[in-house]
Formats: C-alpha cells, sequence, structure tokens
C-alpha cells in the first residue's frame, strides 16, 4: 500500500506541474482540456509559477476502503489541506493511556514523530535562499474556525508559531509576522486556510483571513507556501475518475492502487447510465467534501433520489456517480455492546524534495450510525487509533 | 514571539488576576455586611467603586442593593470585570495563545472557566457563596501554580507576569483610591485599634490582615497600613513589590541591552519618584493626589508595553 500511495502522490505532483505548465497530458490527449479550462478548482495566477523545490502537495492525506479480504480502493485524495492528523495522535495517545498492556504485546509502529517529520518535511521545501533553519509558520483563520484546534496543536508540537492574517505583513518582498521585537521574515507558511482567502488582492477581496500581496512574493520564490495554491485541481472528484491515466502517464508504471470505478456525468451516455441506475449508485459533486452535497441510493428516500434527477439534468458537470460499495466495517462499542460499523483510512503523507513520508499509521474514520457510509466527522463520523504493527 | 500572543498572554494573566480580585472583593463585602450591623448597603458602594465599576452599575440599575452588587460583581456578563467574564476572558486569550501555554497551564484555565459556567450559572444563594467564592480563588490559584510550576522562564513566562503585576497593583492603587480617607492622619480620631471596621476592609480586600498584624503589631494604626500597602516590598501586592516585579520582567525581556526600552524607563521612573521615599512623603504629597498619580502612570504604563512589544502593530 505504501508503494502504491508513494506512486499516486509522484503522479498527482507531477500533474499539477505540468498542468501549470506545458500541459503535456492534454496535447496527448488523456485528459480533455475543458475538466482544466473549466475547471472552478484551476488557478490561472499557478500558471508557470515552480513552487520552491518542485513540490506541489506537501502534507496529501489519501483516503482508502477496503471491500474484501485484499481488495482496496482509493476513494478520493486529498490534496488542499487534509485535516484530522491531529487525531491521529491524540487517539494514539488515548489508547496508550487506557490500554497500555495491548502495546507491550503487540509490536505497534509509533506515530508520535509526526510533528518532527512535519517540521523537517516543510523545513526541506524552503525556498532556495533561506540560511541554515528555515523559519516556520502555521496560518489558521483563527479560533472560530472548527479545526482550530488542530492548528494550535500541531504549531505546538511542532514548536513553531501559529498565525493569523493580521500577524503578518509584506516587509522587504518577505512575508514577515509581527513579532515583540519586530517584523521576522517566514520561510514555509503550512497554510490552513483555503486558497480564496490567501490574499485579498490576488483573490477574494473581501477576505479578512490572509495576507494581502502574498502571492507576489510568492511568485517571485520568497516563501513556500504548503499546499501550493491550486492544488484543488488535483483531488476534484471529476479529475479523480482520470488518476488511474494520470498514474500511467506520468510514471509509465501501471497504478498499483485501484481507482473505484466512476461515471462522469458531464458524459451523455454516463449520465443516462446513471439516470437509470440513481438507486444503486452513490452520487457526488464533484467540488463537494465533508460529506455534504451526497446522494447513497440505496438508502434515500423516493424524493431524495428525484431531486438529485433534477439536479443531475440542469448541471450534469457537476456531479460522479461510483458503484455504492460495501464498505468494510470494525467493531465499536455501542450502547447495546459491540456492534459493526463502516470505516474508511486515510494515511497521511508528506513530501519533500527526494522524499516521500508515508506515515505508519493514520486516521480511521467511522460512521456511527449503524449501516451509514458516511464517515465525515462533519456528518457525526467518529475516529479510531489505527495500528502498522511490524511483522 | 508573536506581538499577538504576548497580547493575548498579558491579558489572559490581567484577567486571571482580575477575576481573584474581585473574589476577593464580594468575599470582603460580605464579611464586613454580617459582621456590621449598622452599615447597610453602603459598604457594597464602596466596593463596586473599589472594583472600578460603580458608574457601570449605576447605569444599568436604578438601585443599590446587597443582591445586585454581588450578582454583577459575580456573574453578570455585562460587567467586563465580573468574576465570570474575566475567567471567560482568561480562557478566551489562554485558547488564543494555545501553543504559548503548557499543557498543564491551559488544562487548569480551561478547567477553571468550566467550573465558574457551572457554578455561576445561576444566582448564587447567599448560603452558597463562601463556597462558590472559595472555589473560583481555587480554580485560579491552580492555574498560578501551573504557571510556576510548569512554564519556561522565558518571553512567555515574563508577559504572564507583566499582566498579572500591572493588574494588581491597579487593584490595590484602586482599594486605597476609594479608602484613602480612612488613612489619614486626621482619621485616626475615629478609631486607633485593627478593629476600625474601614481599616480592616482594606486589609482583607488585598489578603493581608494576618500579615499586617504579624508585622506590626496591634498597635499599629493608619500610617502602617499605608507603608504595607505602598512601600513594604515583602507585601506580594503592595505597590511597591509590583513594580520591582514589573521592573524586572521588564528588564528580561530587554535581553540586557544597554540602553532601557520607553516602558522600562516609565516603570523605573514611578519606582524612583513615587516608591522610594518613606510614608511620610507620601502624607506630605497628599495620599489621594499621590494615588491618582500612581493610577495615571501605571495605565500609562501598561498602555507603553503594548506599544513596545507590538501587541497590536
Amino acid at each position: 500500500m505504501t508503494r502504491g500511495i508513494e506512486q499516486r502522490v509522484r503522479a498527482i505532483n507531477a500533474f499539477l506541474h505540468d498542468i501549470y505548465h506545458r500541459q503535456e497530458i492534454i496535447k496527448a490527449g488523456r485528459i480533455p482540456k475543458e475538466m482544466i479550462a473549466r475547471n472552478e478548482a484551476f488557478e490561472p495566477r499557478m500558471i508557470g509559477v515552480s513552487p520552491p523545490g518542485g513540490i506541489y502537495t506537501h502534507i496529501v492525506g489519501i483516503d482508502l476502503v477496503r471491500t474484501g479480504p485484499d481488495d482496496f480502493f482509493v476513494l478520493e485524495d486529498n490534496a488542499r489541506t487534509p485535516s484530522g492528523v491531529s487525531y491521529m495522535l491524540e487517539n494514539r495517545e488515548t489508547m496508550l493511556q487506557m490500554f497500555p498492556e495491548l502495546f507491550s504485546q503487540n509490536r505497534v509502529k509509533g506515530v508520535q514523530n509526526y510533528p518532527t517529520d512535519l517540521r523537517r518535511s516543510l523545513s526541506a521545501c524552503a525556498p532556495d535562499a533561506t540560511g541554515g533553519r528555515p523559519v516556520v509558520a502555521v496560518l489558521t483563520p483563527g479560533i472560530y474556525n472548527s479545526a482550530y484546534y488542530e492548528h494550535a496543536f500541531l504549531a505546538d508540537q511542532m514548536g513553531v508559531e501559529l498565525v493569523e492574517g493580521h500577524d503578518l505583513r509584506i516587509v522587504d518582498g518577505r512575508v514577515a509576522m509581527r513579532t515583540t521585537r519586530g517584523y521576522t521574515p517566514i520561510d514555509v507558511l503550512y497554510r490552513r486556510v483555503d486558497d480564496a482567502f490567501l490574499d485579498p488582492l490576488n483573490f477574494n477581496p473581501e477576505s479578512q483571513l490572509g495576507v494581502p500581496g502574498i502571492m507576489d512574493v510568492y511568485r517571485a520564490g520568497g516563501i513556500t507556501i504548503a499546499n501550493a495554491p491550486g492544488t484543488g485541481i488535483a483531488d476534484d472528484k471529476a479529475i479523480y475518475s482520470y488518476m488511474p491515466e494520470i498514474v500511467e502517464f506520468y510514471t509509465g508504471e501501471r497504478p498499483l492502487l485501484r481507482n473505484v470505478p466512476t461515471w462522469r456525468c458531464s458524459e451523455p451516455d454516463q449520465l443516462a447510465y446513471v439516470l437509470d441506475n440513481l438507486e444503486e449508485l452513490v452520487v457526488k459533486e464533484v467540488h463537494g467534501s465533508g460529506g455534504y452535497g451526497m446522494l447513497i441510493g440505496p438508502t434515500a428516500t423516493k424524493k431524495d433520489i428525484a431531486a438529485f434527477r433534477r439536479k443531475l439534468k440542469a448541471r450534469p458537470a457537476n456531479y460522479i456517480a461510483q458503484p455504492t460499495l460495501s464498505l468494510s466495517t470494525v467493531p465499536i462499542f455501542a450502547r447495546q455492546g459491540l456492534t459493526p460499523r463502516h470505516v474508511d483510512l486515510r494515511p497521511f503523507v508528506l513530501v519533500s524534495p527526494g522524499s516521500i513520508n508515508v506515515t505508519a499509521g493514520g486516521l480511521t474514520r467511522v460512521a456511527l450510525k449503524k449501516g451509514s457510509l458516511v464517515v465525515n466527522s462533519s456528518q457525526g463520523g467518529g475516529t479510531k487509533d489505527t495500528w502498522v504493527v511490524e511483522d | 514571539m508573536l506581538g499577538k500572543t504576548a497580547n493575548g498572554l498579558f491579558w489572559m494573566y490581567r484577567s486571571l488576576e482580575r477575576a481573584e480580585n474581585t473574589a476577593r472583593l464580594i468575599e470582603t463585602g460580605q464579611r464586613i455586611a454580617l459582621t456590621r450591623l449598622e452599615l447597610g448597603d453602603s459598604e457594597w458602594r464602596s466596593v463596586l467603586e473599589s472594583a472600578g465599576s460603580l458608574g457601570h452599575f449605576e447605569a444599568v440599575h436604578d438601585e443599590l442593593t446587597k443582591g445586585a452588587a454581588i450578582d454583577w460583581l459575580l456573574r453578570d456578563r455585562d460587567n467586563p470585570s465580573s468574576v465570570l467574564s474575566s475567567i471567560e476572558t482568561a480562557r478566551q486569550n489562554a485558547r488564543l495563545v494555545r501553543t504559548a501555554l503548557t499543557h498543564e497551564v491551559w488544562e487548569a484555565t480551561n478547567a477553571a472557566y468550566m467550573s465558574a459556567r457551572e457554578l455561576l450559572a445561576r444566582k448564587v444563594v447567599e448560603r452558597d457563596l463562601p463556597g462558590v467564592l472559595g472555589a473560583m480563588r481555587q480554580s485560579a490559584s491552580l492555574v498560578r501554580g501551573m504557571t510556576h510550576g510548569t512554564m519556561l522562564r522565558n518571553d512567555i513566562y515574563n508577559f504572564a507576569r507583566l499582566g498579572t503585576f500591572i493588574e494588581r497593583a491597579d487593584n490595590t492603587a484602586r482599594i486605597l483610591d476609594v479608602k484613602y480617607y480612612v488613612l489619614l492622619p486626621s482619621a485616626s480620631a475615629v478609631g486607633t485599634s485593627l478593629d476600625n471596621v474601614q481599616w480592616e476592609t482594606i486589609l482583607r480586600s488585598v489578603s493581608a490582615r494576618g500579615g499586617f498584624r504579624m508585622e506590626y503589631g496591634a498597635g499599629a494604626g493608619s500610617r502602617e497600613i499605608a507603608h504595607f500597602l505602598i512601600l513594604d516590598k515583602r507585601m506580594p501586592r503592595s505597590l511597591a513589590f509590583c513594580l520591582r516585579k514589573i521592573r524586572d520582567n521588564l528588564g528580561y525581556l530587554n535581553n540586557g541591552q544597554m540602553r532601557p526600552g520607553p516602558a522600562q524607563n516609565k516603570a523605573l521612573h514611578i519606582e524612583r519618584t513615587y516608591l522610594s521615599h518613606d510614608i511620610d512623603a507620601v502624607f506630605d504629597y497628599g495620599l489621594h493626589e499621590y494615588i491618582q498619580t500612581v493610577l495615571g502612570l501605571l495605565a500609562g504604563l501598561s498602555g507603553q508595553i503594548e506599544t513596545d512589544f507590538r501587541f497590536y502593530e
């Protein structure tokens, strides 16, 4: 699985570089031009920009599901700002305290180095001109963001500053943070703010969360932004359906991890099939996340299906469909005792020049409702400690 | 350290200190009200004044009653200095500076907040008041204890201390400002022993009754009380003690540079000009004028700290 993830992450980075430079994959006819040109996640300001070290996706989360003893599928790639790594770390801490005997009986690989690895990996992506120890900071939208805890946790664990937009300013062509002793330039910014809010001068002018002018510094090579702006083009659900082609095109190898078969509703014959089989399929918005705006055919009401039928006909290109997978289960402890619930797994991957590091663990998300296939925490899902056991 | 973080730490510890001081003022007011029958509700007026919120209280209340005063000081969200508001502010700031705090300090702050929210959810009946106030003081003490026991002695700690001592000096000066007239030499006719209820109020308001009696004996009077609260460097709530701590912490932050910064100069000025004479000089200057001047200088010092360390810009 690690090899499959590495291969996929290499392909995603090569794809992003290509899409924002020569667009060979379009010229080769492997992906239709409109998939990129008309895609909301495509960021024109990134055209011709080469991020420091050539890395676009410094932190990736690949969502995996299992449908049989050896049948693993990639459900989704998270190449923007994957969250949940603090749960992975805190779940392990909790398990260590509550079940110490399990850890003395089993050889469980540690995850506790993740913050150190993250800092090292981010530091390795600093702009070339940076001397000795790069200054790293975490950019958060602030304490009202639902993931603020994770932002503070990671900054704390890495031993770097947690900054907000109004702590930052452009000073002498660098992005600098206001400290008690004046402005200190930042080399690597691990941002947990969406692209649209990153720079009011270049993106959403209403944004209070970003730093005016940061994109200009970025384009001049004065700062590393992790993940790079515009990486969303690689994890949108329509592009997902092309991942097998993308992996093959850039690595010259057969993909080691399988994709879930996906119907693109933008193509008339595929849309027709989806409309005929709505009761069997899962339909997702191309740009949706967090388990919002999706239809799970087998459990949906007639009314929901009718509503989705209308939406599909109105904006077919906005949707994809997949077969309803019978996800694997793990036991959870509910009121009535141990009972099975569906799960998926998000391993975390750190990328720096010359190194792809897959964390020996991950975020296992579990749908707490009986029979539910939606594991997202925003939809009431829970999480579980996840072990990689040494032979 | 980020300017924002310094700001958050400074106000987190100011708010914690304020919560504790307000709780102590309520305790004092209640104690006086219970032991002195003739005083009525007038004592609560000076308690509100000492807490610096009489004007605000009168703006939203028609009548000053004991119940209303206690509720205002203890749990009114309209009063930014109530015990509940102060603990909420402290916790909000702690969240902002979460990465600068040890796990223990954060846990203690969060626990203080949760206990305040629970205990102060409803009006506190008189019988429960001592228990509730005790619990508030204890949870604030736990944060302070964790701060001493687990935090590195670096700039994070220095800003925490600055917030604590600016607030404490301000509190002591305000108590003196409200009660200065009972410490004037001409007022000593009112009573000559510690039984003087007003003197007792002052000493209780700064948790110093026992310490004072031990050091100065039962025969001491207003002059000694003024000395104790203003100039005694052993007394942890005296102006001289607080200013020395402020000066020390500003010195650590200055990192051994030869030239002191503006805030450091202001602290030195207050110490040299107002805290290095004997108490007679203070009375000669005029106790009231003296306290007023010091209060103004403290506000200026606090503002200078905010500027020097770029709290806002």
